[in-house]
């Protein structure tokens, strides 16, 4: 089936809300106004107010209060509207969601589900554009994934809301419009798992949400200089999947990390170390980033495409690491 | 800050059996708090230890007036919630011990107490950082239509913070029955109330979220527990929110590590001459409920209980290395399911 | 510059589908040369050229759906002077392609304190495990960096040198190339065949086609498929590997579909567990494969958990097909065209539908006996197709 991201994050909402009976969603405009980004459009109708909650302009408060539910035996999915504004709840989720279960001494467990749109590329200026997930994934005790296609849009949902602890979904707002395939099943791959969107032996390109386009499709054209470029979509944040990011490398003793926040401290900063961890001795170059420059995202379109990682840069940083001598020594 | 004498003639004094819980749950904090700052001298105790000596009858008189099935959400200024909600004093001692028997394994200290089975939330840290919890804690039971209501501690120093006002908002709003509770000790850390707050009257800021609220007298055990008896009734028959301000003071330092150099030792005194301990026993002795030796007799069990919470806390072990990073997540099927 | 645009294939075509690209950056093309691959609402369409010249640079990447006269790509008609690259004229000149020709990037000067000589952690790793001297090699990376190729360069090793400047084709012959004489130099294969009877097998799906919708509908190949695994269940010695001088049997059945690309090679993914897979999930398991060789999205599972081969060549043509095994398999059955023949059936001569299987196994495995009592396993599972 062939949906579009905006609408396989509507059906997994539907199927969860009409299967359990203690799932409800929450947020700002999810109701009437049917989601900022219409992702809950028509659900309202469909559950009525108690299980489609608007909320008041109170981050910290619904989103404490979704915690609070959980604590009392609920399953909440909360929306924050945007990653942006998840920084007037970054107390409750930090401090709380995280800390209860291990500072309770593993009492109490919080089965919430937040989900956030992130990232820039709208023309929304410095306060909409913010790609934050790696500050998530920073903080241990809850959970971060990144579905990249309609199809994990769709199945990230059920699974998250399957996981005794907070899971936060960070779905990217250009991703919205974009259509895929929508298998029936969630398919094989677990819930933290990466995976590799497209096989290749020269050399390894990490990538996560919203930047998986903009990979795959410098892989494409690396493809017609010849260099073999594999592709890995992240999928989880955090836990990350380790595995398949070292094997890859191993294979092809190089990689190009891909990552919408600012280089310092960024996720790409974590995975380059997880590579350097666990496979220094496959690398035949050094690992390289291809993040966004270091400016709060301007509002202009041609300064916002320049600060942002598009698949020219991840290519300039591939034919770089590959050097002109892709494929010869096999 | 000057103490409020009782403003309404205070309510009559309870029977035998309840007079002799409350003041013994009182003298049990004070005992408690008293042994801890000492532990935390000699070095048993580390991090932070918050007292609450001096706002006992707070504890006692609110936390008695609420069921089994009622949630409490509290603070870090919370052994004397924690110990009149029934948890064992040893399992509290030895949770600022740091100990694997403590309530928390140890993993919170003083701060972080918690008791599912009590529907004891913690033990939270960040001042007004329960309010929200409490909001979805009266959520879940509305929305599966449990009679619980939450209770809600939280300080005059939250009353300024956002989390406070989209808490009374949000349970308004949805009319949801939570009891805010507001333990006025007129400092937040070392800011007195009226340099923080324009409104210094806490209980007037119900009104902008059309939220019911009154004052107490905090000093006044007797008092408390007919002000949360009465507000508690009003939630479970309304539905809707309460804010109740009971007007206390600490009498230790905010912290341990605190030269109190924001307070007069002239006031302290001032407010020491209402000790709730003494208000009550006074009046018990003046109106004949208990004798001077039933009196004394309720502070040796308060030593004693003390002293047996001291030897269970040396008792216990220390949570082994290996476990360092146990219940970061639930472990697979190990969710535990709390109603 | 001539611009190659998405062709309107048909009045009610608003879209397609990029879904390949024959050409790449760099190569010739010629007026009617296929150059690219396009999914359309009626199904996939190869579309050509209309002009002579050079690809220059491709607008459009594989997977990505544009409205009908989007630009495609760019050819550079033979009397234009290139741009050289393939890359957008935004990014710096594409390196070279030839490693014989080692980029000659500025060397920065360094005091000679420092010296110091770069190698990659892969290259030092290959240097220590084949006793290269790092100090008698120059690195051909950034800064004169000794990568792993400079330590392969100087190993004297027996493999022969690859190829310059190879493409994704030159790399899969290889590939099959070495598979194949591996094969051949290793196993000693024998061959059987026999021809029979589908006429019961094409009524049935016949009738089950008929009664389902055109995504449900069953291919020949399914059943083939399936009945050859279901038939090697009793000779686990055909699904198997040969090694350390024995046969292992693979447990699972896995039938590897050989599958051939339209740029030419052939890739085998494996469909999992055959023998335990329904006609329907079969059917879906082996578009999913084909769509998925064909696109290059293979995963690694997919060529690698193959147990056995399966080869047909039926639709090209081939009466009968005799494999090569491909290692460590033990065996590969192949299917030859389903053709009308004059077939005795019950002492009368009729005109049925029959097809030619045929086993190459290896003879270090198993004997013809088995072979030929799989074979007529095979055949005698396609007469009762609505078993399978």
């Amino acid at each position: 089936m062939r949906l579009t991201y905006r609408e396989a994050v509507r059906t997994g909402l539907t199927q969860a809300l009409a299967s359990d009976p203690r799932v409800f969603l929450m947020g700002e405009d999810v109701g009437r106004y049917g989601g900022a980004y219409a992702a809950s459009k028509g659900l309202l109708e469909q559950f009525g107010p108690d299980r489609v909650r608007d909320t008041p302009l109170s981050e910290s408060g619904f989103v404490g209060a979704g915690i609070g539910a959980a604590l009392g035996g609920l399953r909440p999915i909360v929306e924050v509207m945007t990653v942006n504004f998840s920084l007037l709840a970054l107390d409750q989720i930090v401090n709380g969601a995280a800390t209860l279960r291990h500072m309770s001494g593993g009492q109490l467990s919080v089965p919430l589900v937040i989900r956030m749109a992130t990232g820039a590329g709208r023309q929304v200026a410095a306060q909409h554009s913010h790609s934050l997930e790696g500050w998530y994934a920073h903080v241990p005790g809850i959970k971060v994934v990144a579905p990249a296609t309609p199809h994990d849009a769709r199945w990230m949902l059920p699974a998250a809301l399957r996981e005794p602890d907070p899971v936060v979904i960070f779905e990217h707002a250009i991703l919205y419009p974009e259509e895929g395939e929508v298998g029936d099943e969630p398919g094989p791959l677990p819930l933290f798992s990466a995976c590799i969107r497209r096989a290749g032996r020269d050399l390894t390109l990490i990538a996560h949400g919203g930047s998986v386009g903009k990979t795959l499709a410098a892989a494409e054209r690396l493809a017609g200089d010849g260099i073999e470029a594999e592709v890995i979509d992240l999928r989880s944040l955090r836990p990350l999947d380790g595995e398949t990011i070292l094997s890859s490398v191993r294979r092809t003793h190089r990689a190009v990390l891909v990552d919408e926040g600012w280089r310092s401290g960024s996720l790409a900063a974590e995975v380059s170390a997880r590579i350097m961890e666990g496979a220094f001795y496959e690398l035949d170059a050094p690992v390289a980033r291809v993040c966004s420059v270091e400016v709060p995202i301007p509002y202009p379109k041609h300064l916002e495409d320049a600060a942002l990682p598009d698949a020219e840069r991840i290519c300039a940083a591939a034919r770089d690491l590959v050097g002109a001598t892709a494929g010869a020594r096999r | 800050m000057v103490p409020a004498e009782a403003t309404a003639a205070a309510p009559p004094v309870p029977d035998q059996a309840t007079a002799r819980t409350w003041l013994g749950q009182m003298l049990l904090i004070r005992r408690f708090e008293e042994k801890a700052a000492e532990l935390y001298s000699a070095g048993k105790i580390r991090g932070f230890l918050h007292l609450s000596i001096g706002e006992e009858a707070v504890s006692v008189g609110a936390v008695g007036a609420l069921a089994a099935d009622d949630n409490i959400v509290s603070t870090y200024r919370e052994h004397g919630h924690a110990l009149v909600r029934g948890l064992p004093p040893g399992a509290v001692m030895a949770e600022l011990f740091g100990k694997a028997n403590g309530s928390s394994r140890g993993r919170g200290g003083s701060m972080h107490i918690f008791d599912a089975g009590r529907r004891f939330f913690g033990g939270n840290a960040i001042v007004a950082g329960g309010l929200p919890l409490a909001v979805g804690l009266a959520l879940a039971d509305r929305m599966q239509h449990r009679p619980a209501i939450t209770a809600c501690f939280f300080g005059d120093g939250a009353v300024a913070e956002g989390e406070f006002h989209e808490s009374l908002n949000l349970a308004a709003l949805w009319k949801l029955p939570v009891l805010f509770l507001c333990e006025n000790n007129y400092y937040a850390m070392g800011t007195a109330l009226a340099r923080h707050q324009a409104e210094t009257d806490i209980s007037r800021k119900g009104v902008a979220y059309r939220i019911a609220s009154a004052a107490v007298d905090g000093m006044d055990v007797t008092a408390v527990a007919d002000a949360v008896r009465a507000a508690v009734a009003r939630i479970r028959s309304g539905g809707e929110p309460f804010l109740l301000e009971c007007r206390t003071y600490r009498f230790r330092a905010h912290s341990m590590y605190d030269p109190e150099l924001y307070r007069d030792r002239a006031e302290v005194d001032e407010w020491k001459r209402r000790d709730p301990i003494t208000l009550f026993t006074d009046r018990l002795a003046r109106e004949g409920v208990l004798g001077e030796g039933e009196i004394e007799q309720l502070d040796r069990s308060a030593h004693s209980a003390t002293e047996a919470a001291v030897a269970f806390a040396e008792a216990g072990g220390w949570e082994p290395v290996e476990d360092l990073a146990k219940d970061v997540y639930t472990e697979a099927g190990n969710a535990p399911d709390v109603p | 510059m001539g611009e190659f645009r998405m062709p309107s294939l048909g009045a009610d075509m608003v879209a397609g589908t990029l879904t390949e690209w024959y050409k790449h950056p760099g190569d010739q093309v010629h007026r009617g040369d296929i150059i690219a691959a396009v999914d359309t609402d009626k199904g996939e369409i190869d579309i050509e050229a209309f002009e002579d010249g050079v690809l220059e640079r491709v607008v459009v990447g594989e997977g990505e759906k544009v409205p009908v006269g989007a630009v495609l790509a760019l050819i550079r008609a033979a009397e234009e002077p290139g741009t050289v690259s393939a890359a957008p004229p935004a990014a710096p000149p594409a390196p070279a392609p030839a490693p014989t020709q080692a980029p000659a990037r500025a060397e920065p000067s360094l005091p000679a304190s420092e010296k110091r000589v770069r190698v990659s952690p892969l290259a030092r790793r290959l240097a220590a495990e084949r006793g290269v001297d790092l100090t008698a090699i120059r690195g051909s990376g950034p800064g004169g960096a000794i990568r792993v190729q400079d330590v392969e360069a100087a190993t004297p090793v027996a493999e022969a040198a690859a190829p310059v400047a190879e493409g994704r084709q030159d790399r899969m012959r290889r590939a099959i190339a070495a598979a194949m004489a591996r094969s051949k130099r290793e196993i000693p294969h024998f061959y059987l065949a026999t021809t029979l009877d589908f006429g019961v097998a094409q009524a049935w799906l016949a009738e089950w086609n008929a009664g389902h919708s055109p995504t449900e509908r069953l291919l020949p190949a399914v059943l083939l498929l399936k009945a050859t695994a279901l038939a090697l269940r009793e000779y686990p010695e055909l699904n198997a590997r040969w090694e350390n001088d024995r046969v292992i049997p693979a447990g699972e059945i896995n039938v590897g579909v050989a599958t051939y690309l339209r740029g030419g090679g052939l890739v085998v993914p494996a469909l999992h567990q055959v023998d335990r897979r329904s006609l329907p999930e079969l059917m879906r398991d082996l578009r999913d494969a084909v769509q998925r060789a064909r696109s290059g999205n293979l995963r690694s599972s997919d060529l690698a958990d193959g147990t056995i081969t399966v080869t047909s060549l039926g639709e090209r043509g081939a009466d009968t097909v005799l494999g090569v095994i491909y290692p460590p398999q033990t065996a590969v059955v192949g299917f030859g065209a389903i053709v009308e023949r004059p077939w005795a059936v019950a002492g009368a001569v009729g005109v049925r539908p029959v097809l030619t299987a045929s086993l190459a196994a290896d003879h270090r495995a198993s004997d013809g006996r088995q072979g030929a009592a799989f074979l007529a396993a095979v055949s005698q599972l396609l007469q009762s197709p609505e078993r399978l």
